[in-house]
């Protein structure tokens, strides 16, 4: 239950250092006014710090990037703009390199989604077991999310290198092991998931396990005394309890893997990342974008590249939408 | 609504409440939903591979940061630890300025956490346990603020900064995080229940004012989830890659984008790209060893979305 501690110390200091009773009529009014602009104002101070940092950092330069789409700004005079109309959009979609930015965050993003909240979901029913040592467990398969996008990159661009990779050296013993991972078309997509995949799937596991632990126990029991085996009740008692949860960790993948960027950067490091592979085969939208702006020094068709990944989410929040109200009806 | 998880979920119930120590497995009865089943061989054998995959990639970092190159690259490649750690540390410590990034990246991420537990505190109070007009929908935008990813704002906010006179300085990366979505959703879940409006009512009657309340009443209240929320927020602010990658540059970089710079680099040394990745995740690996418990009990909590 809620536990309030140390509630003592909070009565006695409260009562402490309330040092004043009060006297004067008039005095009293005054403060009573006070005190009601004081309980009028206070919550708005007290949430303004959050709108006040995201609306000059978050809202206004995403405004901010559709003035810029429609400009001409170059990184070597950012002080400098010139309208260009939809020149710049047109320009990014007439460009093949931007169609196989989109292929490749699409298709990265399944395989590295897909098979990620599957294993999640199966850990997570593990670790709901009456285990030794569960703490224990639980940090373990969390380490991989104290490890950054970097540190991580760069160590699987070494097990993954062609040459004297850790992984082709693991394979050849069961005849494999001249893949040229980062070279290949889809042997470079599975690497940057597996990336992916490594980093994350403890973390969802724990959110997993946390919404399997709020499903009431007489679900189950229920369950049982119907003769349901652990197999269906897995199936009809725990995935529909767990379907909000299993939603909501979809959408923040879904937006997750928008913003792969490190991973692609750092896969074969140097020149290469920051076109996404000699031939584009793990470029992603990040990528495209910062190697536009940045590289290239165009920031124009970049913000531009912004505006279509902001469409690209509001059409996949759509379909999302669409498939949550389809899961809710068949549910019942 | 995860009204019971919260407190308890955090792992902070026994340490708050002494009576509750010893009902630690009582109390995993009643939660532990579903399965009051004991996990089999199975599951242990499966959690030890899959424990054993989670560690895997960071021995081998220490393996790689501890040979020369040309051994690092060899066939068959190193298992075991080699002699040459403390000479790769160095080189890396040197040549990447990786010193300077240290000392950069804990400015940061100090600032940032701060800020945020200062900031975030205040607001999920206020959502929590304060009545105003407009507070459902505020807290929806604040909730909503979570699905924008930071490439849609990275091209203007870069020309901001380096208008302000910021660019490619730590107030460009610090800023902009000082407070955050989940931080706020994170503080008002747990005020929820764990505040009681007793408490707030009693130092109202005793004349304290809405500040004097936050001081002596709602901080002592929200310390435990205070520690996680640092604790989370500092290993983000640590970890953080795209933005900063942007904005800060080789002169005055973060760790991690030191280390991409390095890997960047026309002919990077593997092992002494892999000593720099060491150094960067030491000390988070340090947190984790000690704090384990805590953080696992943080990222289930915000988790049950209520």
């Amino acid at each position: 239950m809620a536990t309030t501690p140390s509630s003592p110390g909070v009565y006695a200091s409260a009562t402490g250092g309330s040092g004043s009773t009060p006297t004067g009529q008039g005095r009293s009014a005054w403060r009573s006014r006070l005190w009601r602009f004081d309980d009028m104002a206070s919550p708005y101070a007290y949430i303004a710090p959050f709108f006040l940092i995201f609306g000059a950092f978050g809202l206004y330069p995403l405004l901010y990037t559709g003035w810029i789409a429609l400009h001409r700004v170059e990184m070597t005079g950012l002080d400098q703009s010139e309208w260009v109309g939809w020149e710049n959009f047109s320009k990014i979609l007439q460009d093949s390199e931007f169609w196989t930015a989109v292929f490749n965050t699409f298709v990265i993003g399944v395989i590295s989604t897909v098979p990620q909240l599957l294993v999640a979901l199966g850990l997570a029913h593990l670790l709901n077991y009456k285990l030794r040592a569960s703490t224990f467990w639980r940090t373990l398969i969390l380490t991989p999310y104290a490890t950054s996008v970097a540190t991580a990159a760069l160590v699987f661009a070494l097990v993954f290198r062609a040459d004297g990779g850790l992984l082709n050296w693991v394979l050849h013993f069961v005849g494999f092991g001249n893949t040229d991972w980062g070279n290949g078309e889809w042997t470079s997509k599975i690497a940057i998931s597996v990336i992916v995949i490594w980093r994350w799937t403890g973390y969802n596991a724990l959110i997993y396990l946390a919404a399997m632990q709020s499903v009431p126990t007489e679900l189950y029991e229920a369950a049982s005394i119907d003769g349901a085996t652990r197999w269906q009740q897995f199936r009809k008692v725990t995935i529909p309890s767990l379907r909000p949860t299993i939603l909501f960790t979809i959408v923040i993948s879904t937006i997750g893997s928008m913003q792969l960027f490190g991973e692609p950067l750092l896969l074969q490091g140097g020149t290469l990342g920051s076109i996404g592979g000699s031939e584009h085969q793990y470029e992603t939208l990040s990528i495209y974008l910062y190697n536009y702006g940045w590289k290239l020094g165009h920031l124009g068709p970049a913000a531009a590249v912004a505006w279509t990944m902001l469409a690209l989410l509001l059409l996949i929040a759509l379909i999302n939408w669409i498939i949550g109200r389809f899961m809710r009806k068949s549910a019942v | 609504m995860t009204t019971t998880s919260l407190t308890s979920d955090l792992g902070l119930a026994p340490s708050s409440s002494p009576t509750h120590g010893g009902t630690g497995r009582g109390r995993r009865l009643r939660l532990g939903a579903g399965q009051h089943l004991k996990g089999g061989p199975f599951t242990y054998v499966s959690l030890i591979i899959v424990g054993l995959g989670s560690v895997l990639p960071l021995y081998w970092t220490l393996v790689a940061a501890s040979h020369d190159q040309q051994r690092v690259l060899d066939n068959p490649p190193p298992l075991v630890p080699g002699g040459r750690l403390w000479s790769n540390l160095q080189a890396a410590w040197e040549q990447a300025h990786l010193g300077k990034a240290i000392v950069n990246t804990a400015v940061v991420a100090g600032c940032i956490t701060v800020a945020t537990l200062f900031f975030c505190t205040l607001a999920g109070y206020a959502f929590a346990k304060m009545r105003f007009r407009g507070r459902g929908f505020l807290m929806t935008a604040v909730i909503a603020t979570l699905t924008i990813p930071p490439q849609l704002s990275v091209v203007p906010l870069f020309m901001m900064m380096s208008n302000i006179g910021w660019g490619g300085r730590l107030e460009s990366v610090i800023f902009p995080t000082l407070v955050g979505a989940f931080g706020v959703f994170f503080m008002r879940q747990y005020l929820l229940e764990a505040l009681p409006y007793e408490l707030i009512e009693a130092a109202k009657v005793d004349g304290a004012n809405n500040f004097r309340i936050v001081w002596s009443v709602v901080l002592p209240v929200a310390r435990p989830a205070m520690m996680v929320l640092g604790m989370l927020t500092f290993v983000q602010a640590w970890n953080d890659f795209f933005w900063p990658f942007l904005a800060l540059n080789q002169e005055n970089p973060t760790i991690q984008v030191a280390l991409g710079q390095l890997s960047a680099s026309y002919t990077p040394d593997q092992s002494i790209v892999m000593a720099g990745a060491l150094i960067s995740t030491l000390p988070l690996l340090l947190v984790f060893v000690i704090f384990g418990k805590q953080i696992v009990g943080g990222i289930m909590a915000g988790a049950v979305k209520g």
